[in-house]
């Protein structure tokens, strides 16, 4: 590509017919994406669900429907970069004795980029937010979040991301950088097309998404409590959620000026972080990590905060050390600002700076370790349901441990620059990510799944996902601990020697476990959907619950709770349940909801449209798509209305409706 | 059996519109603040990597820096009588005292344009070396949100003319207001560390 790159036109940028690629194994995909695609929107036309979409979904403020959208879209880019999984495994399993495997160099260096970009932004950013939004308000006792336009505007800047970062599959190419491009690599020198152009706007769209909803959930927590929810009677996953969305807006800022900075390195020739002229590639790697490891912790806490409500439900018993709990959040928060060079041991600071930071990462296994005691401490004695979120959740422990483990061994200065950048440290950090973030995201979808939609999962299929999972996961992850400790490195294409092979057979073994897993989580939904009429359940405390969301119906109501719950015990709901209290049935009063607004699809619109222009230097449209961007910001702002009135009669009908139902059923 | 009201409010209750703008702005700026950060750290690190070209002693000239620090400065107090008559319900001293700032930020930006071009003309630009880059990106950062306080400043303008000071424009005004001051703070900032402590 960098030998014959097309001269800009103005009309189109370099945009040309040599952008599509031509590769079978891309047109292939290229043809099954459009024929899929093409299902999708036939369909939805057949059934002329268009309309709906856009009334009811698309353009909706409502937490809980952005809520869903974040995990649908976690889950599509799931597909997507477990595709980009099982090609590497496969590619790494079949380059031995000469064969050079069926991926050339220019496409497996896309892939392995675009499969931790994807699977770290776009899948679990996705699952993480679209867990907070569904869960946060509900648990709070909220009737949405502080923002509630924001919110729709933030999704529909992370799925902008997500487009510009897919559309490089079928137009042009995507970074082979390595998911953190680093420079000098990411240069315009080594990196002249677009790859990199794609990096940079598809992750600059989806982080303004990123920080505003941080923004929007922190404030939420804080503002926008029930009555009687002090602090410390907050339930644990509010809290995780509060230290993630702290932990969001103290470091996106640092990613998005970072690639700010390499933009102006590759569109206006300045000197950042190149080699000559004064610049420091180094910069930008000590950054992006001030930025990097606080996000992994972004990624795990409101996990660690659902391991808790999953523990707590599922033995029937107050969390065991909801206080150290707390506190162990607050100290992971603070303790991940100051770790960040541990990524880069060899970098040669020196052997104080390395013993800081080596000394630092070493603490933060106490805080988590206190966190892996709690939950035990909370099984222990308890009656203990089997059920698949809490099954999740002990596997979840089984696996971190480990994954944490070998985190510390990575944390030893001197055991680093031995394993710095090979498979162990992929074995490491997937043990940690999967086991810790993915199952996260699974106890939570089949804990929640009945508060969201009504109707619980099925049990048989989940097994059948979880144990496909777990299993995969090992069979997966354990070869590659043992090929990083003989000396492998990361993202190579083809080996030499022969004994390695194995290896990475019983891996790619382990992909294909897991992708049954994903199958049979896939199919769980679909019968879970088929079989909903015989799993309803109207109670809305399917679990027998301890916190606020189980207080009101499954799914909630619009408002999600008819009269603001008031709180006195951590376990409100519970509480509420010990004293017999039920919600008052007359008397219902009007209620102000945010209105719908489709202000925010038309914006995150026309960011993609700006960041595709960008890429392809197609300046014309870049700056139009600018100025409207600007142009629909400011109209927006004339909207003063944005809210209306649920009249007191029509709350009533609601709950009526629902009181019948209880007491029919009974 | 407890009273409903125990664990329910049944008794009417405000819920003010916009109670948590002002918070949530606040939050924003910090997020900003980081973005500075960012700019100030890669000027702290890149500051003196002159790669043989044009340094701050050959470049700068504080009078100018100084005229120009004074018109942000300005600016910030009369925010501040804008924000004081909008209280009072004054709308048309509001309007004035907002176009007066308007003028200010202009004047700033103008000087600072003119800064730049000189610069450029002498080659002096961002690409010479990564000081002028980091240079260029921290003072054009700040310059390019002036540029779009100014703009939110002439709708908030239309918004009051519009509407007049009703509660969600005050609300609008003191968003404003905060970003206003926030720029000047980073602008000591800048003032301070890009231009002072180099000529020294």
């Amino acid at each position: 590509m960098a030998n014959d790159l097309p001269v800009p036109s103005f009309l189109l940028g370099r945009l040309t017919w040599e952008a599509i690629p031509k590769e079978p194994i891309v047109l292939a995909t290229f043809a099954v994406v459009a024929v899929g695609g093409l299902a999708v929107v036939a369909l939805l036309t057949r059934f002329r669900l268009w309309g709906y979409l856009w009334r009811e979904w698309f353009t909706s403020v409502d937490h809980k429907k952005i809520g869903i959208m974040y995990m649908v879209l976690g889950l599509i880019m799931l597909v997507r970069g477990f595709a980009d999984a099982i090609m590497m495994r496969l590619q790494q399993m079949m380059a031995f004795g000469g064969s050079e495997g069926y991926l050339t160099a220019h496409h497996y260096d896309q892939v392995f980029t675009a499969h931790g970009v994807i699977m770290i932004f776009f899948v679990a950013m996705p699952f993480v937010t679209g867990l907070m939004n569904y869960v946060v308000p509900l648990q709070i006792g909220a009737r949405d979040v502080s923002f509630p336009f924001l919110n729709n505007f933030s999704f529909w800047m992370t799925v902008g991301g997500a487009v510009i970062v897919m559309a490089s599959l079928f137009l042009g190419e995507f970074a082979q950088t390595g998911w953190l491009s680093f420079p000098p690599l990411s240069g315009i020198a080594y990196s002249p097309y677009v790859g990199v152009d794609y990096y940079i706007w598809g992750l600059q769209v989806a982080g303004v998404g990123t920080t505003l909803s941080g923004i929007n959930l922190m404030v939420t927590i804080i503002k926008m409590r029930a009555p009687g929810m002090t602090l410390m009677k907050m339930p644990v996953f509010v809290w995780t959620a509060l230290c993630t969305n702290i932990l969001i807006v103290a470091s996106f800022p640092v990613l998005t000026m970072t690639l700010i900075l390499l933009t102006l390195d590759r569109y206006l020739g300045t000197n950042f972080f190149t080699n000559d002229l004064g610049g420091n590639p180094m910069m930008y790697v000590n950054l992006i990590w001030i930025w990097g490891h606080p996000e992994v912790y972004i990624l795990i806490l409101p996990l660690f905060g659902v391991y808790s409500e999953v523990t707590a439900t599922f033995s029937g018993k107050r969390l065991f050390g909801y206080t150290s709990m707390v506190y162990a959040t607050v100290c992971i928060t603070v303790l991940s600002y100051l770790v960040w060079l541990h990524h880069f041991f060899t970098m040669g600071s020196g052997a104080s700076v390395n013993s800081f930071f080596g000394i630092t990462t070493m603490i933060i296994s106490i805080p988590t370790g206190a966190k892996i005691f709690n939950w035990l401490f909370t099984i222990y004695r308890g009656r203990l349901r089997f059920e698949l979120p809490i099954m999740w959740t002990i596997a979840f422990m089984l696996t971190f441990t480990v994954g944490g483990m070998t985190g510390v061994l990575l944390a030893v200065p001197p055991a680093d620059f031995v394993l710095h950048n090979s498979l162990f440290l992929i074995a490491h950090f997937h043990n940690v990510i999967i086991g810790g973030v993915l199952f996260g995201v699974f106890a939570a979808i089949s804990y929640w799944w009945p508060k969201a939609f009504g109707f619980t999962l099925n049990k048989f299929w989940g097994l059948v996902s979880f144990w496909f999972w777990v299993v995969g996961f090992w069979c997966a992850f354990m070869p590659l601990y043992v090929l990083g400790l003989m000396g492998v490195t990361r993202r190579m294409r083809v080996f030499d020697d022969p004994s390695l092979q194995i290896w990475f057979i019983i891996a790619a073994l382990g992909a294909g476990l897991i992708a049954c897993g994903i199958a049979a989580f896939f199919v769980q939904i679909a019968v879970s959907i088929r079989d909903r009429a015989k799993t309803r359940d109207l109670s809305g405390d399917p679990w027998n619950g301890r916190t606020l969301e189980w207080a009101t119906s499954s799914p909630p109501a619009d408002y999600n709770f008819a009269f603001t719950p008031v709180v006195h015990d951590l376990d409100a709901w519970w509480q509420m349940k010990a004293a017999g209290a039920t919600q008052p049935q007359t008397g219902y009063l009007p209620i102000h909801m945010p209105k719908n607004t489709s202000s925010g699809v038309v914006l995150a619109g026309l960011a993609t449209v700006f960041g595709m222009a960008m890429v392809w230097y197609i300046w014309w449209l870049a700056a139009l798509s600018f100025l409207a961007l600007v142009g629909t910001a400011i109209a927006h702002t004339f909207i003063y209305h944005r809210d209306f009135r649920i009249e007191a009669a029509k709350v009533a009908q609601v709950e009526t409706a629902r009181q019948n139902a209880l007491t029919g059923a009974a | 059996m407890t009273a409903p009201s125990t664990f329910w409010q049944t008794e009417p209750h405000d819920h003010p519109e916009g109670s948590s703008t002002a918070l949530g702005f606040w939050v924003y700026l910090m997020s900003d603040c980081l973005m500075f950060a960012v700019l100030f750290a890669a000027y702290g690190v890149l500051g003196g990597n002159l790669a043989a070209g044009p340094g701050p002693k050959d470049l700068f000239d504080l009078n100018l820096v100084a005229v120009n620090t004074a018109m942000l400065l300005l600016s910030s107090i009369t925010y501040g009588f804008a924000l004081l008559a909008a209280y009072q319900g004054r709308q048309r001293a509001t309007l004035v005292w907002l176009l007066v700032t308007l003028g200010f930020g202009l004047a700033f930006l103008g000087i600072e344009l003119t800064e730049f071009a000189h610069l450029i003309a002498e080659g002096a630009g961002p690409q010479r070396s990564a000081f002028l880059s980091a240079f260029f990106a921290l003072v054009g950062t700040h310059g390019l949100h002036v540029a779009f306080g100014s703009i939110w400043l002439v709708t908030l303008m239309v918004q009051v003319l519009q509407k007049g000071l009703i509660a969600a424009n005050l609300r609008r005004l003191l968003c404003l207001s905060m970003f206003w001051h926030f720029l000047d703070v980073v602008w000591i900032g800048v003032f301070t560390f890009v231009y002072l402590v180099r000529m020294i």
